[in-house]
């Protein structure tokens, strides 16, 4: 089966691990992520930080593209994509005067936006179309005695219109991985802000949080985080190398998109390629585990 | 033909203002059945009135229009001015130019216009309208109240000191309700069981005063000054004439269940007394979950007792009161901490609601008044508490304030204070509410002399690392996240209408407002009778409150109450319907169509009837009546034509 899918730029560069994983994962599941034609940028921060509709047009314009494919969805793997499409769409389609608007704007368009793509993060695929009791069927590796915390930060689950799952106590990362045979751990910060692109400019705020959040797993028990956010997953795993340097004390954690344990347990092997993609080396544990 | 006389009011400059009464004075002059008219400033003021008078006798009126506001606001003062000079009160109508003419219009031309023919239409009905007298029926001089706590407890006692007989009701074994639970009431720190068990005591002698514990009210039927109540009450399987409260029983009960008194904190038996001071005084089994009612599995306390007391094949009892008046009492439950994602739904055994607590303080609570926590007994030293749980939060939870968190949590932290002398009590809050007779002394008080640590801000999340509750908050007032290592959480819980209260609420269709709490028939000037004539309102059934008003509306209610029974009868609009038995086929859609009950078969005459003391005068039946037999008094299908036809001229 055929999934319209929109990938974002993160997937085609620091991120490739992610994308490449989810597809793999799709495969085994029995679904094609196919990626939709024409995408650029979904706009990312710009729209999330004003209400300017000019700084809508990045996300609009994607789901433009879309709707000239006759997609009525787009899969999406990256939360910030998610997020920043989602709030886009809403922004835009509940104010009829936004929608005039915009659509005014890109006058040089052969159609107008009308909103009728539906924007769907994978991890929802997977819960409500494929179910988790379906994937703990294809499991062939169970994760066996890994302690995964699930990291949700902000963006899977807030604001609350666009919550993959209760936007207080989600536990849609913690019953995936309770079906591919981990155990899941629902540590106290993970629905945390992981600093996001403090990162750029104040990298001492983001080493805090990151040093605030892998202390608050570890203390829980976790052996490794899975997140589906290539920001968070930078700063909580890249930025663990300043975290050590900043705290002496400090014990790093590996931490993986969630698709490249899935690809693990549902025999989809991990690709040696995703391990340089990493900043702490994932294979330790994985082998450890006796899953590499 | 009738001499009316019709006087319009300016009612200052909100009728004058939009309407240019001179022309209007001029132009109704001369329509039929006018005899005078006249315009003044304020009709409703002593002189307006003696003009009224006056004209009746000078101009030898036979019936007035008064050309003013809503009827709902001085119909009866000008009525009352037609019965001064003996003239029948429904030769009175009012024609309403304010509210639905000049409040509602600019345009004066257009509005003087309209109010010319809302005048005459009132002229064209009160043409026709009858004389009428009022309706009188029996009133039956006894009053059930519904819910046994503080506020059924203290309107029971003013009504039966009134001398007259009250029936109370209450779902629980024992009365009481939540005021029982309590520890120390804010803002004197007197214990609430002191100054609560007297009042009990006092139900339980009152020779007015009929007690049904563990009982329901299924339904009560007929209207004010004549309703008949069936009553429920259920089974407690244990005798309590014979019953000598030995406690022999409890000790060889095999089951054990959490006590509802201490809020799930300790245990029970599934034959239990609810608490020591319980009225009545009496053991009951608990049908849930009691294993005697298989005389197979369990007879033990049956072969304990003495006496011989236990009876397991008890029926429940019903019982059908005639009563005169309904005080609805139902009272609260607290918001449940299971719907507070953030706080921990409920799972940690430290982080507790604002009634647990109060046991926890309580000398008869499960931990004998001592400081320990729930998990492990620890006594706790840091302690935080947090306000508005619940409340105040349209988004998720409930959208008011429930008026008595600040009071009670600054009373806790105070408390804890005392029996923690080296303890640290913090307090979350959005904002101190404490607008009652001494509160903010109280408050200002425990802030300056037991340490208690403010933070204006709400705590984001609660959860547990080791053996430390972990409070993440915010302090707006210098914009610092809060981290606290708590040892205990304390959520000073929202009110909610008390879930148990629902099903006979409806049953008795009461009106409630979008939380479930009773409407009052005016929120400031009748704020304990209900709409439905002949029920009262008392306590939180009502909306929340604290202890103090609660028992003032219970008093105020029980007033109201007793002012209804200082009369000999009840009297009742003469509005009413009537059939015509000539037009009359039988065919009864007005039987079905009553929300009354005032309409009959007359199985002899084969025709329609109206029970006129039933009868609202809704005009339900008049409208569905096919043959046009059914008519109501002074607004017959002549006069609403009559009415009419002044608009079709237009």
């Amino acid at each position: 089966m055929n999934l319209p899918y929109y990938p974002g730029c993160t997937l085609k560069a620091n991120a490739e691990n992610f994308e490449d994983s989810a597809i793999k994962v799709m495969e085994i599941l029995g679904y094609q992520l196919n990626e939709m034609k024409d995408w650029v940028c979904c706009g990312t921060v710009f729209s999330m930080t004003t209400d300017d509709l000019m700084l809508q047009l990045a996300s609009i314009r994607n789901l433009l593209r879309a709707e000239e494919q006759n997609l009525n969805e787009l899969v999406v793997l990256c939360s910030m994509c998610y997020n920043t499409l989602q709030r886009a769409k809403k922004f835009i389609t509940e104010d009829e005067e936004h929608l005039n608007k915009v659509n005014d704007l890109m006058y040089k368009e052969n159609i107008l936006y009308e909103g009728t793509v539906d924007i769907v993060h994978l991890l929802t695929v997977l819960k409500d179309r494929i179910t988790f009791d379906k994937i703990k069927e294809k499991v062939k590796k169970p994760l066996s005695s890994l302690k995964i915390g699930g990291y949700y930060g902000c963006l899977l689950v807030r604001p609350k219109e666009f919550a993959i799952d209760d936007f207080e106590d989600p536990s849609i990362i913690e019953d995936l991985f309770s079906s591919l045979g981990a155990e899941s751990i629902a540590f106290p910060y993970r629905l945390e802000c992981c600093g996001a692109y403090q990162t750029i400019t104040k990298k001492d705020v983001t080493i805090k949080r990151t040093y605030e959040i892998i202390n608050s797993a570890r203390r829980a028990g976790c052996e490794a985080l899975v997140t589906s956010c290539p920001l968070c997953a930078f700063n909580l795993d890249q930025r663990q190398k300043e975290t050590a340097e900043e705290f002496i004390e400090f014990e790093t954690m590996p931490v993986f998109y969630f698709t490249e344990l899935m690809s693990v347990a549902l025999g989809g092997g991990w690709d040696k390629s995703w391990s340089k993609m990493h900043y702490v080396d994932p294979r330790p544990i994985l082998k450890e585990k006796r899953l590499i | 033909m009738k001499r009316i006389g019709v006087f319009i009011c300016h009612c200052g400059i909100n009728i004058k203002g939009t309407i240019d009464v001179e022309k209007l004075t001029e132009e109704l002059a001369e329509y039929p059945g006018v005899a005078y008219i006249e315009n003044y400033i304020f009709m409703c003021s002593e002189p307006g009135q003696k003009l009224i008078r006056d004209t009746i006798v000078e101009h030898k009126l036979d019936g007035v229009v008064v050309a003013a506001c809503s009827p709902t606001l001085h119909e009866t003062t000008f009525q009352d001015a037609l019965d001064e000079m003996n003239i029948n009160r429904h030769q009175l109508e009012i024609a309403n130019i304010r509210e639905q003419c000049s409040w509602v219009h600019d345009d004066i031309e257009e509005a003087t216009r309209k109010a010319n023919l809302i005048i005459k239409t009132a002229v064209e009905k009160l043409k026709l309208n009858e004389s009428l007298i009022p309706i009188s029926a029996p009133l039956t001089k006894r009053v059930l109240i519904i819910g046994g706590g503080i506020a059924g407890i203290q309107a029971a006692l003013d009504i039966a000191d009134g001398g007259y007989e009250v029936i109370l009701v209450e779902k629980e074994p024992s009365i009481g309700g939540h005021m029982i639970q309590l520890s120390e009431t804010f803002p004197t720190l007197d214990c609430s069981q002191c100054i609560m068990t007297p009042k009990m005591v006092a139900v339980n002698k009152h020779k007015n005063i009929k007690l049904f514990a563990n009982s329901e009210v299924e339904s009560i039927e007929g209207f004010v000054g004549n309703f008949k109540v069936n009553i429920k009450r259920k089974p407690q399987y244990v005798d309590p004439d014979k019953c000598t409260i030995c406690d022999d029983c409890t000790p060889v009960c095999p089951v054990v269940v959490p006590s509802e008194y201490d809020e799930g904190m300790s245990w029970r038996k599934a034959i239990y007394i609810p608490f020591p001071q319980s009225i009545p005084a009496t053991f009951t089994i608990d049908t849930e979950n009691c294993l005697g009612f298989n005389p197979i599995a369990c007879t033990k306390c049956s072969d304990a007792c003495e006496p011989d007391a236990i009876d397991y094949d008890k029926k429940p009892e019903y019982f059908e009161e005639e009563i005169g008046a309904v005080i609805v009492a139902t009272g609260f439950d607290l918001y449940p901490v299971e719907n507070m994602a953030e706080y921990g739904y409920g799972k940690y055994p430290d982080v507790l609601d604002g009634l647990q607590f109060e046991r926890i303080l309580s000398a008869t609570g499960p931990t004998g008044g001592e400081m320990h926590r729930p998990s492990d007994g620890k006594v706790p030293k840091e302690i935080v508490f947090i306000q508005c749980s619940g409340s105040r939060d349209p988004e998720r939870h409930l959208p008011y304030c429930s008026r008595i968190c600040c009071m009670y949590t600054i009373k806790h932290a105070k408390l804890y204070k005392h029996k923690v002398h080296d303890g640290q009590p913090y307090i979350f809050y959005i904002d101190i509410r404490s607008g009652g007779k001494r509160y903010e002394e109280f408050v200002q008080q425990a802030v300056s002399e037991d340490g208690i640590v403010y933070f204006r801000g709400k705590v984001a999340r609660i959860y547990k690392e080791a053996d430390k509750m972990i409070v993440h908050g915010i302090d707006t007032l210098t914009s610092k996240k809060i981290e606290i290592k708590a040892d205990m959480v304390v959520l000073a819980m929202g009110i909610k209408p008390n879930n148990s209260a629902e099903k006979v609420i409806s049953n008795l269709k009461l009106n409630t407002d979008e939380n479930g709490f009773l409407i009052e028939a005016h929120p400031k000037l009748r704020p304990v009778e209900s709409l439905q004539s002949g029920f009262y309102l008392a306590g939180t059934a009502q909306g929340p409150k604290d202890i103090p008003d609660t028992v003032s509306q219970a008093s105020a209610a029980a007033a109201k109450v007793l002012a209804l029974l200082s009369n000999d009868e009840i009297s009742h609009s003469p509005i009413v319907a009537i059939v015509n038995e000539e037009l009359c086929s039988g065919c009864g859609i007005c039987v079905s169509t009553c929300p009354y009950g005032a309409r009959e078969l007359d199985e002899i005459k084969k025709i329609a009837t109206v029970n006129d003391v039933l009868c609202e005068g809704c005009g339900a039946c008049i409208s569905v009546c096919p043959s046009s037999a059914a008519q109501q008094k002074n607004l017959t299908d002549e006069q609403i034509l009559n009415m009419v036809k002044i608009y079709s001229y237009l």
